[in-house]
C-alpha cells in the first residue's frame, strides 16, 4: 500500500518535472517515519492490551497446560462460580458504598484545603503540602500496621469509620494537590471582574472558581474513586472478617479457587474503573471546560 | 537633487497655545479663562464637582517596601474621559486597582458620584472595570458573560435579555452573542469586555490599557469606538494607558504619571505645548534634548536642558534671517514627513520636514523658532525665571 503510494507520487512528480531525487527522498523519509510511529504505536498496544488480553482469554479457559499457546478448551464455568458466590455479591455491594462515600468525604474535607493551598500563603503551607505526600512515601502495610494498633485502642478495627478512615487516607494526596493546582490555574482577574461586576466572594466561587477548575476536580474525583476502589490492604486489616470489598474478596478468591476465577474477577473488578475513565473522558477532554483554558 | 527653496516644516500635529514663556510652572498658578482645562485639580473647582465624576484626594500605597503610590490627587468631572499616562511600572494598574476597589490604599479618599467608596468592596463600588486582558469567564457564552452582572442585580430575565442585546448592538456584537469568548477574535473579545462593563451602566467606567493586545490598526479602530461610545452614554471614564498616541487622541484631559505622582494634568494640546517638567516634555511627543543654554535661536553652554520640538526647527536650503547653517547627517524616513539630523555649529539638532526631503551631506540653514528651558527638571519660564519649588 504504501510503496504503490510512493511510485504514484515520484510518476507524478516526474511528470510535473521536478526534480526525482529529492521527491522521492522527501516520500522515503515520510515512509520511515510512518513505519516508525507504527512499531511504535503496535508495541504500546501490545504493552497495554497484552495483559488484557491474556486476562480476558484465562476468564474463559476450560484449562490450559503449560506450552501451548492457547487455553485446551473453553468454558463460561468460572463466570457462574463467580456469580453464584454470595460473598461476590456483598463485596460488590460494599464496594459501591465505601468508594462513592470517601469520594465525598475526601472532597469535603480536601477541596477546601485545596483552594486555601491555592489562593492564601499561611504558615506551615508548604510542610501540609509535602506532609500529603507522607500518607503515601512510607510503606503501606507499615503504615497500616501502626494505624491497626491505634484503631484497636479507640475501637474503629471492624467498623464503617474505621475502613473510611483508611480509604480517605488514600485520596488525600489526590484530591488536595490536583484541585490545588486546578484552583491556581484560574486567573484571579477573572474572579476580580466578577467581583468588579458585584458578586459575593461566595458567589465568585461559585460561578467562576469551581466551574473553571472542575475539569481538574474531576480528575480528582476519578482518581480517588479509583484508589479507594482497588484499596486492599488497609481494608483487609481493618475490615475482615466482617467487611469484604471486591479487592479484599479477591484474595479470599484466589486462594480458594483456580486462578481463572481470578481472572474473571478482575475483570469485573475493571469495569467501574473503564466506566469512570470514558466518562471522565467525555468530560474532561472534550467540550468547553478543556476549551475554556485556551484564553487567560 | 532638488530642495524646495523655503523653509519647510510639516504640519503640526497639535495646537500650540500661547508661548510658554508667559506662564510660570507653579501648580496653583490661576489659569486665564481660555484654559480652565489645565487647572491642577487641588481644592479649586471641586465643589462643582462634588456631585459627579470621580474624587481622589491623597492617595498613598506602600507596597514591598517601597512607595507605590505618593499621595496622589485626580479628579475626574462628570462625563468625562481622562488617561493615566505614564511608563511602565509608574503605578497606573496599583492607582486604578485602588479606585475599582481590588486593593486597599494606605492612605486618601475615593468618591465617585459624589459617594464615599473608599471602605466599600470591589462588588459594592458604582464602577465598572475593562480588565487588561479581558477577562472574559470562558465557561460562558458571550451573552452569559455580559448578562452576569445584571443576574447578580436578580433583574426580571426578559429586562436582562433586552439590555444585554441592546449593549451588544451597541459594540456590534449581536451575531456573537451565543459564542464562546476562546472562540471569537481579540479585537471582539475586547468588546465583550467593554459591553459587559457597560451593560452595568456605571458611574465609572475605569479601563486598564485596553488596547495593549490589539495589532496597531485595530488599535486605532477601537480606540475611536470607545471615544464614540463613551461620548454617546456621556460616561465618566478612567483609562490607563502607556501610549501617548493612544492618550492624546481620545482624552479630554491627561493625567501623566512619574514615579507614583501625577506630574501633570491638563488638556492633551496643553500638555504638548506647554510641558510642566522636562519628564513630561519628553514623554509626550518628540523632544530634542540639549543641556546647555538658549539664546536667541542659538544653544551655546550653560547647566540648563532646553527642549526643542522637531517641527520648530526649520530647514531652509538657502540662507535666511535667523538661520544658522547646518549640514544634513542622517535621514529617518517616517512616511508623510522624514525625520531629519541636522549638525549646526552649535548642536545637533532632529527636524520633522515635509515634501522632498534633502539628502545626508546635504548643506543648508537651520532655525530653532522655538525652545522651552527646564532647570532641576522643571519648565522655567524664560531666562529671568527661577526654578519653583
Ligand atoms: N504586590 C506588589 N508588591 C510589590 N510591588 C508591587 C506590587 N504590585 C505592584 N508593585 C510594584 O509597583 C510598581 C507599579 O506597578 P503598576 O502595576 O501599578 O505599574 P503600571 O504603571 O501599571 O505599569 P505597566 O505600564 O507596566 O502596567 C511596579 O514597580 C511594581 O513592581
Ligand atoms: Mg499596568
Amino acid at each position: 500500500m504504501a510503496v504503490s503510494t510512493t511510485i504514484a507520487a515520484t510518476d507524478s512528480a516526474a511528470r510535473l518535472g521536478r526534480s526525482r531525487p529529492v521527491v522521492s527522498a522527501n516520500r522515503t523519509s515520510a515512509i520511515v517515519g510512518k513505519v516508525l510511529v507504527g512499531l511504535f504505536v503496535a508495541f504500546m498496544l501490545l504493552f497495554i492490551l497484552g495483559p488484557l488480553l491474556w486476562l480476558g482469554i484465562r476468564a474463559f479457559a476450560g484449562s490450559w497446560t503449560y506450552p501451548n499457546l492457547g487455553p485446551d478448551s473453553w468454558t463460561l464455568h468460572w463466570w457462574q462460580t463467580v456469580f453464584s458466590d454470595h460473598a461476590l455479591a456483598v463485596a460488590v455491594q460494599n464496594s459501591l458504598f465505601f468508594a462513592p462515600l470517601t469520594v465525598l468525604i475526601s472532597a469535603v474535607v480536601c477541596l477546601p484545603a485545596a483552594y486555601a493551598f491555592a489562593r492564601y500563603d499561611f504558615f506551615a503551607r508548604k510542610t501540609f503540602l509535602i506532609g500529603l505526600f507522607a500518607t503515601n512515601a512510607f510503606p503501606k502495610m507499615g503504615l497500616f500496621a501502626t494505624i491497626a494498633s491505634l484503631f484497636y485502642t479507640l475501637n474503629l478495627i471492624n467498623t464503617i469509620p474505621g475502613i473510611l478512615i483508611i480509604h480517605v487516607l488514600g485520596t488525600l494526596v489526590f484530591m488536595t494537590w490536583i484541585p490545588a493546582a486546578a484552583f491556581a490555574a484560574v486567573p484571579r482577574s477573572l474572579e476580580e471582574a466578577a467581583r468588579d461586576a458585584g458578586a459575593s466572594k461566595f458567589r465568585v466561587f461559585f460561578s467562576v472558581t469551581l466551574p473553571m477548575a472542575m475539569p481538574g476536580i474531576l480528575v480528582a474525583v476519578v482518581m480517588s474513586f479509583l484508589a479507594s476502589f482497588d484499596e486492599a490492604q488497609g481494608t483487609y486489616l481493618v475490615g475482615a472478617p466482617v467487611f469484604y470489598t471486591m479487592p479484599t474478596e479477591m484474595y479470599t478468591l484466589v486462594l480458594n479457587y483456580p486462578k481463572q476465577v481470578a481472572a474473571v474477577f478482575s475483570i469485573l473488578l475493571s469495569i467501574p474503573s473503564v466506566a469512570l475513565m470514558l466518562l471522565a473522558r467525555k468530560h474532561i477532554m472534550g467540550g468547553q471546560l478543556a476549551e475554556g483554558f485556551q484564553i487567560r | 537633487m532638488s530642495m524646495p527653496s523655503d523653509a519647510v516644516s510639516p504640519p503640526r500635529p497639535l495646537s500650540h497655545g500661547r508661548a510658554m514663556a508667559e506662564r510660570s510652572t507653579e501648580a496653583t498658578d490661576v489659569a486665564p479663562a481660555s484654559d480652565v482645562a489645565d487647572v491642577a485639580d487641588g481644592g479649586a473647582g471641586s465643589a462643582a464637582q462634588e456631585a459627579g465624576g470621580l474624587q481622589v484626594r491623597g492617595l498613598s500605597k506602600v507596597l514591598g517596601g517601597r512607595t507605590i503610590i505618593d499621595n496622589l490627587d485626580l479628579s475626574v468631572r462628570e462625563g468625562e474621559l481622562v488617561s493615566l499616562l505614564g511608563p511602565s511600572g509608574c503605578g497606573k494598574t496599583t492607582t486604578l486597582r485602588m479606585i475599582a476597589g481590588f486593593l486597599a490604599p494606605d492612605t486618601g479618599t475615593i468618591a465617585v458620584a459624589g459617594q464615599d467608596v473608599a471602605h466599600l468592596g470591589a462588588e459594592k463600588r458604582p464602577s465598572a472595570m475593562v480588565f487588561q486582558n479581558y477577562a472574559l469567564w470562558p465557561h460562558m457564552t458571550v451573552f452569559k458573560n455580559v448578562a452576569f452582572p445584571l443576574k447578580l442585580r436578580k433583574l426580571p430575565k426578559v429586562d436582562i435579555a433586552r439590555r444585554v442585546d441592546a449593549v451588544l448592538e451597541l459594540v456590534n456584537l449581536l451575531h456573537h452573542r451565543d459564542s464562546r469568548p476562546g472562540r471569537i477574535s481579540g479585537g471582539e473579545q475586547q468588546r465583550v469586555a467593554l459591553a459587559r462593563a457597560l451593560v452595568q451602566e456605571p458611574d465609572l467606567l475605569l479601563l486598564d490599557e485596553p488596547l495593549s493586545n490589539l495589532d496597531a490598526k485595530l488599535r486605532v479602530k477601537v480606540r475611536e469606538d470607545i471615544r464614540e461610545i463613551q461620548q454617546r452614554l456621556g460616561i465618566t471614564t478612567l483609562i490607563v494607558t502607556h501610549d501617548q498616541d493612544e492618550a492624546l487622541s481620545i482624552s479630554d484631559r491627561i493625567a501623566v504619571m512619574n514615579a507614583g505622582r501625577i506630574e501633570q494634568y491638563s488638556t492633551p494640546g496643553e500638555l504638548y505645548a506647554r510641558p510642566r517638567t522636562e519628564f513630561v516634555a519628553t514623554f509626550i511627543g518628540s523632544l530634542n534634548r540639549i543641556e546647555g543654554s538658549y539664546r536667541d535661536g542659538v544653544l551655546g553652554s550653560g547647566s540648563d536642558v532646553v527642549g526643542i520640538r522637531p517641527e520648530d526647527v526649520a530647514f531652509s536650503a538657502t540662507a535666511l534671517p535667523g538661520y544658522r547653517p547646518a549640514t544634513v547627517e542622517r535621514i529617518v524616513p517616517r512616511g508623510h514627513f522624514s525625520e531629519v539630523y541636522l549638525r549646526r555649529d552649535d548642536a545637533l539638532l532632529r527636524s520633522y520636514l515635509g515634501g522632498v526631503a534633502p539628502a545626508p551631506g546635504d548643506r543648508g540653514y537651520a532655525r530653532i523658532s522655538k525652545a522651552m528651558i527646564f532647570r532641576n527638571g522643571l519648565l522655567v519660564s524664560g531666562t529671568e525665571a527661577t526654578a519653583d519649588q
